[in-house]
């Protein structure tokens, strides 16, 4: 009984024990550390995330390996995404250092809480099992709750955090009931043996398909598609900057990640119904998020909407894999998903950056009209900010126009072609209101003149993260390929 | 009759009883003894069925925590029972409805082909068997990873829990002992310069303005 156990291999698992480690003993030095010296805090979270970088390259070696009795998978996929999220959470932690100090909001909780939702999406982007990905997405969710509110004077915060935590917890509720259903009808929690079970045709297909709408109900709801997008907006404008910086960005890796695991991995066999769940998600969230953001006046809410937007050219791409016996078309469906969502991710770092460099202590520049005439203030800044609006609104020889590009290139290809041109279509429509940035920025006179105040690391990121949102526009090759290779040795 | 089944009837004699009572006591703490005695007596029940570690964890976690909070509070709010009970006759159908729903819908279950009595495995396990140990062991190997997940998820509830509320409330009136003693004179005196003299006023205004 005791006897034919055998221990699990670690080795796999070593960044999340790491970075588990590494949170608790930041919590610990943080107690005895002072005001002045948090910087020392912030230094050890960014040390332990690019020692956690070094682990994942060491243990990369391209094979899948499954651990933890099946409920853990280190492959390639894995080991891309997270180094992706490793890079996406300290350039969040280095853009909110100064916002944070400025409002004394700089607490050892906000590394350690960090690093703890980093943990849990390292967990959902490992997951081999249902119950993995649940836990791993609480343990990010109540992380980023907790972290919402942060800020405890203000009422808009808690606000947020409570909307945040209410409709998270519904959402958290469906996917569970959806988990459960997918058990009583397979037998098995696990992602490879539900698989199987499909496989082999011995499930309730009824039942089945009544757990897969409430597990693609869940995923929606953490990745913000219409119709399940009621909190996006109010949490990112109530949330402090650098809080909706974090959750803006990295989360969607670990969000497709599990979207992947659950949906290709698991529940391949049912892919003609999430197609078309995901279509219908798809198309509402292109659709609503493009059109309400032009009636927004605080850039987070538009940031907002036109999060909704992007998730909805992920989804397109999602359900663009084509069932049949030619993998490749699928490949380059899920491959162009994964290319948007990193660069999203690239995209939003450097938008939500730009807002919390505008921002200084006392002020915070929320509103369209605080980026009038930045051109006059920071040339260098106003052309990051035209990068990144261009690159968002999908204007070629940017990393967002290759990202789109791909995207509707495998819908097209999957044969949805009436949807590609209703995408194309209000990605036009969006443009009107990144543009609208441009202008403000270069054409209209400045309301504020004060210097822009920020730390040269912030700076220096910043300008490397519009570099990068060109660069990759004008080698889009590389983060092409090295997604689909990533998924190619993983699938 | 065999010692099990009578031992089986007086225990659920009991728990019948104590539910009953814990929706009839007019004192509130009787009340919520009654549902200790009707959670004891389930604890009894499941250890008649050989599930000794629901049975532990049933008297560990509700009698042990959640009653003690809750006559806690029950002890620290005060209740007006009179107030309590002054629509018990007009809110019982609706309860009895409720009450007989789910009890339709239990029979539902347990007559369905999942979960009726011949459906479920109905052996007795062998001797020396604890369910205990074999729950502990599954979750100390096969399911050691989320279960380690699970501890780290209390760890983050517990650090947001402190984070977000130990702190300097805006409104808290606190003496700062260090302070105090390092007050000096000038902050607390204040010398006023001002005449020595001063003229009265009428005696008209003194009467309106004083009163």
């Amino acid at each position: 009984m005791l006897k034919n156990f055998i221990p699990p291999d670690l080795f796999p698992a070593m960044p999340e024990i790491f970075l588990v480690l590494m949170a608790c003993v930041i919590l610990l030095v943080d107690a005895f550390l002072g005001r002045t010296q948090r910087w020392i805090v912030a230094a050890l979270t960014i040390v332990s995330l690019i020692g956690c970088a070094l682990i994942t390259y060491q243990t990369m070696d391209g094979q899948v390996v499954l651990t933890f009795s099946n409920m853990f998978v280190d492959d390639l996929l894995a080991d891309f995404l997270k180094l992706m999220l490793y890079l996406a959470v300290i350039v969040v932690v280095i853009y909110s250092r100064d916002y944070l100090v400025a409002r004394q909001l700089d607490k050892g909780e906000y590394y350690v809480l960090v690093l703890f939702a980093t943990v849990g999406m390292m967990v959902m982007i490992s997951a081999a099992h249902f119950l993995t990905i649940y836990l791993g997405l609480e343990l990010l969710s109540l992380s980023l709750y907790a972290l919402v509110a942060i800020d405890r004077d203000s009422p808009k915060a808690t606000e947020a955090a409570m909307k945040y935590f209410v409709l998270g917890a519904l959402a958290s509720g469906l996917l569970l009931y959806g988990m459960s259903m997918v058990y009583g009808a397979t037998g098995t929690l696990e992602i490879g043996g539900v698989a199987q079970a499909l496989h082999l045709g011995v499930a309730n297909k009824t039942v089945l398909v009544f757990g897969l709408v409430f597990i693609v109900s869940g995923v929606a709801f953490k990745l913000g598609a219409v119709p399940f997008h009621m909190w996006v907006p109010d949490v990112y404008q109530g949330a402090p900057t650098p809080i909706t910086l974090l959750i803006a960005s990295a989360p969607k890796l670990a969000a497709y990640a599990i979207a992947m695991r659950m949906l290709v991995y698991g529940l391949f066999e049912l892919a003609e119904h999430w197609q078309s769940m995901l279509m219908i998600l798809a198309v509402l969230s292109i659709a609503l998020g493009n059109l309400a953001a032009i009636a927004q006046t605080n850039i987070k809410r538009m940031l907002a909407y036109s999060t909704i937007s992007h998730m909805g050219f992920m989804l397109l791409a999602l359900m663009s894999g084509v069932v049949g016996p030619d993998k490749h078309f699928a490949l380059n469906a899920y491959s162009s998903a994964m290319y948007y969502a990193v660069a999203y991710v690239i995209m939003s770092l450097g938008a939500f950056g730009m807002i919390l460099l505008l921002s200084r202590a006392g002020y915070e520049a929320e509103h369209l009209d605080d980026l009038k005439g930045l051109n006059q203030r920071s040339p260098w800044f106003a052309a990051v900010m035209l990068a990144i609006m261009f690159s968002m609104a999908g204007v070629p020889f940017f990393v967002g126009f290759f990202a789109k590009f791909s995207v509707l290139l495998a819908a097209v290809d999957a044969g949805h072609i009436a949807v590609a041109v209703f995408a194309v279509m209000f990605s036009l429509i969006g443009a009107f209101y990144y543009l609208r940035v441009v202008k403000l920025m270069y054409f209209d006179a400045p309301v504020d003149n004060a210097p822009i105040q920020a730390s040269l690391d912030m700076r220096f990121l910043l300008s490397l993260n519009g570099a990068a949102v060109a660069l990759f526009g004008i080698f889009p090759d590389t983060l092409i390929s090295l997604c689909t290779y990533a998924l190619m040795r993983s699938l | 009759m065999e010692f099990k089944t009578f031992v089986f009837y007086v225990v659920a004699a009991i728990l019948v009883f104590a539910a009953l009572r814990t929706i009839t006591a007019r004192n509130p703490v009787h009340a919520a003894l009654f549902l200790v005695l009707a959670f004891f007596s389930t604890a009894a029940i499941w250890m008649l069925l050989q599930a000794e570690f629901l049975a532990i964890i049933l008297i560990m976690v509700y009698v042990g925590a959640v009653m003690v909070l809750f006559l806690f509070v029950v002890m620290m709010l005060d209740i007006d029972i009179a107030r309590l009970r002054h629509r018990f006759w007009s809110y019982l159908p609706l309860g009895a409805m409720i009450g007989l729903l789910m009890v339709a819908e239990m029979a539902l279950v347990l007559s369905g082909k999942y979960f009726s009595a011949a459906a479920l495995p109905g052996q007795t396990m062998p001797e020396g068997y604890s369910n205990t140990k074999e729950l502990g062991r599954l979750l100390y190997t096969e399911f050691v990873f989320p279960f380690e997940l699970a501890s780290v998820i209390l760890l983050v509830g517990v650090i947001a829990a402190v984070m977000l509320t130990l702190r300097q409330r805006k409104d808290t009136k606190y003496q700062n002992p260090s302070e105090q003693l390092a007050v000096k004179r000038n902050d607390r005196v204040r010398l006023v310069k001002m005449a020595t003299e001063k003229d009265l006023p009428a005696e008209s205004e003194v009467k309106e303005g004083g009163q």
